[in-house]
């Protein structure tokens, strides 16, 4: 697929993001698929920030700041406006980061796609507080180094597998993407906006600060996630039809691990121990897309 | 028309009346009678609203958060704990300087658990930046709901209309219902100043340096101070249609009143029986009824009471290490007048104990036979 949408920018280049901050290339895929007719809710993440400081915006959209648990309950109340006043035309988008998402926001999240809402929640995941200085969400994968599991204390816990918690509430639409696949990303954001009711996109987001690697290596471990089967692109319609978009070819965790800070400290037997969790969801995913193990 | 109703239902008359557009609520004793009766006209066609039936009182106020900023009118009502966990979005509200109008319902914070009137849930939310309005019955609710929107969309700050659990609540009474017509003279569709407009893209609540900060927060000092000037002026249009009005404090028998007695909610109903029979019996009380908390009116409260030798607060109340919270509101007030009269202070009523003729009786008489308080509270009823 051709990615036709290189001439709309709804994104400023004067933006505060960090360099190789996966976050901003996110937001710059989805709003050049989604347009400008959007209203975003964004509660507290790195883009309450890199969003810029009053009296500036870096986006070309309205945006409504808001507090950090309340990205799933705000849009709610955004969409009903625009209901009462005739306004279909407007799609209501929340920006959340994996915190807002996994953690603090997950109950406000619940709520409004159990009343299946009617709009898009994004979540960027770089899989740990990092606006506040890289502390463990329950998004930061087993085995990772963060402020608050540091030394031997490195998280001993699985991340949390968010979309599928999104696809039990069995919504129209929920879908992984991943900033080293525009087209698969924008293709899902198009999608989704064409969509009625509860839509999710997980963005996996890399963060080189948090991730302790250079900044130049942003996409290619992005990407890298995606090859090694530990962050797989598929997307699920309905809570019940589960397509796999994307099948990588037998590359080992190991290289994607080896490379990056936050796993410094991992032995072999620890990575040899988190291939086979990989392998183990991957094919718990391939089961539930009716596909051969 | 005149209609026996529950205080709730005045809050429910009130909010249909005011043709709010996006409601949002969660239930909580004893709060879910406004929210019921909300329901039903939103279901039945009654009211032209969205009603979103949220999760948890934060996501109720988030919700209307996100509303009110796309320029909608919004309702929202709870009680307690439900209050309580707004707390983080009651400021929000303010800071984004969205007009939304609230009915809290004062009912005991937890533990143990109880559902009885008690102030300390809404008054512990004073810092808030939210104009609060107390009521002592159910005309002054449906009123009070009336003007508070006309209040919050004039200066841009939410609003909470309070009124005692169950004695206001859950009472029946006789309440002038206005028609649609005088309301909506009263009361014209809301014109946001400000709202998120694809056409006009903006950005709500971003981050900010400390020196524009400051302003912002100057600018709802300011906005606060507005509040007392234009809820006069909005009495006296409401009265030009209704033939109603209530002052931000109100003032019975002040005038010659030797000793005030300071009250708010319900409990004032209670008092103005014992003021009519003290003063039967030649005593010069008189009583000073707080509406209006936030702003708080200090001026005015100093004005009522130059003339008294003593006064007395009754706090339904109890701000924890230090005394009842309208007892020390008042003693901000007055502090820098010189030979201003002391202050007594009273703790009854809480938890719901009823605050009975006696009861205030006995206050009345304790703070006459008492040269000077011996203590910031006394606790009535312990």
């Amino acid at each position: 697929m051709q990615l036709d949408a290189k001439d709309n920018e709804y994104m400023y280049s004067g933006h505060v993001g960090c360099p190789g901050c996966g976050a901003a290339i996110a937001m710059r895929l989805t709003l050049k698929a989604l347009g400008d007719k959007i209203i975003v809710v964004l509660p507290a993440c790195c883009w309450s920030i890199i969003a810029g400081s009053y009296p500036q915006s870096a986006l070309k959209v309205p945006v409504i700041h808001s507090a950090f648990e309340t990205g799933g309950a705000v849009a709610s109340g955004v969409r009903a406006a625009l209901d009462v006043k005739g306004d279909s035309e407007t799609t209501v988008v929340t920006w959340a980061g994996d915190g807002g998402t996994f953690d603090i926001g997950f109950q406000a999240l619940s709520g409004a796609v159990e009343r299946n809402e009617d709009f898009i929640y994004v979540c960027y995941d770089n899989e740990a507080y990092m606006n506040t200085g890289v502390q463990r969400s329950s998004s930061t994968p087993y085995g990772a180094w963060t402020t608050t599991t540091p030394g031997r204390e490195w998280k001993k816990m699985r991340k949390k597998n968010i979309v599928e918690a999104l696809v039990a509430h069995r919504i129209p639409y929920a879908a992984t993407a991943n900033i080293a696949f525009p087209e698969d990303l924008v293709r899902k954001v198009r999608k989704s906006k064409e969509m009625k009711g509860s839509r999710f996109i997980h963005i996996y987001a890399s963060c080189p600060t948090g991730w302790r690697i250079p900044s130049e290596m942003s996409v290619k471990i992005a990407r890298m996630a995606v090859q090694t089967n530990i962050f797989p692109l598929y997307e699920v319609e309905n809570g019940i039809q589960y397509t796999i978009n994307y099948k990588p070819k037998e590359y080992l965790v190991r290289e994607y691990f080896k490379l990056q800070g936050r796993f410094r400290h991992l032995s072999d037997k620890d990575l040899d121990q988190i291939q086979e969790m990989v392998n183990e969801d991957w094919e718990l995913l391939l089961r539930k897309a009716g596909e051969r193990v | 028309m005149k209609r026996v109703i529950e205080g709730s239902h005045a809050v429910a008359e009130a909010v249909r009346l005011a043709r709010a557009k996006v409601i949002s609520a969660y239930p909580i004793t004893p709060q879910t009678h406004i929210v019921e009766i909300l329901s039903e006209y939103c279901a039945g066609g009654t009211m032209d609203a969205r009603f979103l039936r949220v999760e948890s009182e934060h996501s109720a106020l988030a919700a209307l958060i996100g509303a009110q900023s796309c320029g909608v009118r919004t309702f929202t009502a709870t009680s307690s704990q439900g209050l309580a966990l707004m707390h983080e979005l009651l400021h929000w509200t303010s800071g984004a300087r969205l007009p939304i109008v609230m009915a809290e319902v004062n009912r005991a914070l937890a533990p143990g658990w109880n559902i009885w009137t008690d102030q300390t849930d809404s008054l512990a939310q004073r810092d808030t930046g939210w104009i609060q309005l107390y009521c002592e019955d159910g005309q002054e609710v449906l009123d009070s709901v009336l003007q508070a929107y006309r209040l919050a969309e004039r200066v841009y700050l939410p609003v909470m209309v309070v009124l005692d659990a169950f004695y206001l609540s859950h009472t029946y009474e006789p309440v002038d219902v206005p028609s649609e017509e005088d309301v909506d003279r009263f009361l014209p569709p809301y014109e946001p100043r400000f709202q998120a407009d694809t056409e006009n893209p903006c950005a709500f609540g971003q981050l900010v340096p400390p020196g524009a900060y400051m302003k912002m927060r100057h600018n709802i000092a300011m906005a606060m101070e507005e509040a007392l000037v234009c809820l006069r002026e909005i009495q006296e249009e409401f009265y030009g249609i209704f033939q109603r009005r209530y002052d931000p404090v109100e003032t019975i028998c002040c005038n010659d009143a030797e000793i005030i007695l300071v009250t708010s909610g319900t409990a004032t109903s209670t008092c103005r029986l014992v003021l009519r029979s003290l003063r039967n019996r030649g005593e010069k009380v008189g009583i000073l009824k707080m509406k209006l908390f936030r702003p708080f009116p200090a001026a005015m409260v100093r004005e009522a009471t130059s003339r008294a030798k003593k006064i007395a607060v009754i706090d339904r109340n109890f701000s924890f290490g230090a005394s009842g919270i309208f007892a020390q509101e008042l003693r901000a007030a007055l502090c820098n007048t010189p030979g201003h009269p002391p202050i007594f202070g009273y703790i009854a009523g809480i938890g719901g104990l009823d605050i009975t003729m006696e009861l205030l009786e006995e206050i009345y008489w304790k703070t006459r036979d008492t040269a000077f308080p011996e203590k910031e509270s006394v606790w009535m009823g312990v």
